[in-house]
């Protein structure tokens, strides 16, 4: 038999709820192994703990500022293991909704010991959120893009990338200081950020804030295709023919 | 049975004709009515203006006078049962076109014998006005009645609720005293959101129900949400809507601290200046943060309640600044009795 304990981490951004989840589990202990490694008051802090290591379950806060438990839940999935998840709420319609829809495990606040305890004991045998499902379920753009390295993961301020480009599997994201290679689609990037960065090519997408301008590539003349100039990058990125009229839409 | 005689009393009420809308209406539709007059009587369209002048003189000096009679007497003719005041303010009006006739006669050199056709003209554009303001009357009243079903359903987020609930549980084991002040704080809040909020209450009690609030928030939010008060120009008699402060408070909590990473201020200043009241509340705001979409619900509900308090006289505005978002309430000074 299974006797090691539920290793959980708690996650919401509010002190009195992460104490209650405490004296919870607690409770639930006796008939349910579990341990406490970790609290964290916002997402960012949930990955640092989770990206350690030797966390079975996240009960996860759906409501948090800077980033939501559903872009969390997502982030959390690029770990190796990835945690089990269950999200908390005290009432959010929409959230609730898409539980409901792609039958995910969620609790309502105020949490009663017996439903948490259900929750956890499902979870042991159950398999983590697919992240498509998670990627359906996201209602406003991620604050970050995520990139797994080492085991660990490496969160991305998506206020800092200035192109993404699409290889054979994998898009690779540009900021200032690196690179890094993420396992998405440019498609659903596209739609994701859409305010955000605008397609140049078929495989690249430059975001709208770091064009400093275009220019032709290579002859005085003139003549060559356009290329974008970003802020803080030697290197061009070609524009498409079919994708020109966003050098007449910046000149305006 | 009560709601009958309710419904009684709303019908046969006098327009306040102290009320700046009521006036403006008056005004707009006497003048209206002049206009048409006009129109009617210029024997071409080019002498319409020429006929329009002329009838100002006789209309305006009638017009303005009787607002300012009106006004004045307002209190007087409230006491009379309805159709007693309705019959005072035709012979009032027709007392003050006789009144206006004889003066005028020698400076316009009026002809004596249109004063039948002016009397009657005037009658019936003063019962057509009470018959306006009645109809008006009756259109509201069911929704003053509404206004507290309202101010019910749309106040007080179940997201509050149920989070103010799961902070006293956390409280209840290691603090049992904080926990016991919370529910007190709960059970105010609810009592004032169940309560008959039609009348207009003291500012002062609206405020007490505000700190409520905010102490109930600040049981979960703790260091993220600061609170400034100023209310030192504020004359505690004034009167407001109930519940005009409180769901605004919850939305600058809801929309401008929970979904901020740092710590955030919820200013409130509360003064009066000459016969207003003004009520001015801030919170932080960041343009791409909040991705829950702005709830207009409980912004539409105050100013429609306003509305039906105070017509025109009240406004509610909203502004959004660099780093700021701002109410601004404005309504009559009303002082409680």
């Amino acid at each position: 038999m299974n006797t090691s304990p539920l290793r959980v981490l708690i996650v919401d951004d509010e002190a009195p709820a992460r104490s209650r989840l405490r004296d919870l589990l607690a409770d639930v202990g006796g008939a349910l192994p579990v341990t406490v490694t970790g609290e964290a008051g916002n997402g960012r802090e949930a990955l640092r703990i989770a990206g350690a290591g030797g966390v079975d379950v996240v009960l996860l806060d759906v409501r948090m500022p800077g980033m939501d438990g559903v872009e969390v839940a997502q982030h959390l999935q690029k770990l190796e293991p990835p945690p089990a998840v269950v999200f908390t709420t005290a009432y959010d319609a929409y959230a609730i909704q898409a539980f409901e829809l792609h039958a995910m495990d969620y609790l309502l606040k105020p949490i009663k010991a017996s439903r948490l305890q259900e929750a956890l004991s499902r979870v042991m045998q159950g398999a983590a959120p697919q992240p498509e499902t998670l990627r359906r379920m996201q209602q406003a753009p991620r604050a970050c893009l995520s990139a797994a390295e080492r085991g660990k993961v490496h969160l991305i301020p998506v206020g800092d990338v200035l192109y993404l480009r699409a290889e054979l599997k994998y898009v690779t994201v540009r900021t200032t200081g690196r690179e890094y290679l993420i396992e998405e689609s440019l498609t659903q990037l596209e739609q994701e950020f859409q305010d955000r960065f605008v397609r140049v090519h078929r495989n690249c997408l430059v975001a709208r804030t770091a064009i400093r301008g275009f220019e032709r590539a290579g002859a005085e003349n003139g003549e060559g295709p356009w290329q974008v100039v970003l802020a803080g990058l030697e290197e061009r990125i070609p524009v498409s023919r079919r994708q020109q009229h966003v050098v007449r839409e910046f000149a305006r | 049975m009560a709601r009958s005689i309710n419904h009684n009393a709303n019908t046969g009420a006098l327009p306040d004709f102290r009320n700046f809308g009521i006036l403006l209406r008056m005004l707009l539709i006497v003048n209206g009515v002049a206009l048409l007059a006009s129109l009617l009587q210029a024997p071409a369209f080019r002498a319409w203006p020429a006929q329009l002048t002329g009838n100002a003189a006789l209309v305006e000096p009638l017009l303005i006078l009787s607002l300012l009679v009106l006004a004045v007497l307002s209190n007087l003719l409230r006491r009379l049962p309805y159709v007693m005041a309705i019959i005072c303010i035709v012979m009032l009006e027709l007392a003050l076109t006789a009144a206006l006739h004889a003066a005028g006669q020698a400076m316009y050199l009026l002809d004596p014998a249109s004063l039948p056709r002016r009397l009657l003209i005037v009658a019936l554009t003063t019962g057509m006005l009470l018959v306006y303001f009645d109809l008006r009357g009756r259109a509201l009243s069911p929704a003053l009645a509404e206004a507290r079903l309202q101010a019910l359903q749309a106040r007080i987020r179940p997201h509050f609720l149920f989070n103010s609930i799961n902070a006293v549980l956390s409280l209840v084991r290691q603090e049992p005293r904080r926990a016991e002040t919370a529910l007190e704080d709960l059970a105010g809040l609810f009592r004032a959101l169940m309560a008959d909020n039609r009348e207009l209450t003291p500012v002062s009690h609206e405020i007490e129900l505000c700190r409520q609030y905010l102490d109930l928030e600040q049981l979960r939010l703790g260091d993220r949400l600061r609170v400034e008060w100023h209310v030192e120009n504020m004359p505690p008699d004034a009167l407001v809507p109930p519940l005009a402060l409180q769901p605004l408070l919850e939305n600058a909590v809801y929309h401008g601290i929970e979904p901020a990473e740092t710590p955030g201020v919820v200013s409130i200043n509360i003064y009066g200046a000459r016969d207003r009241l003004h009520v001015v509340l801030r919170n932080p705001y960041r343009p791409d943060g909040d991705h829950h979409a702005g709830n207009k619900m409980a912004l539409a509900n105050i100013r429609e309640r306003l509305q039906l308090h105070f017509d025109v006289a009240a406004e509610l505005t909203t502004r959004v600044g660099e780093n700021t978002y701002e109410v601004r309430m404005v309504m009559p000074y009303v002082k409680s009795k």
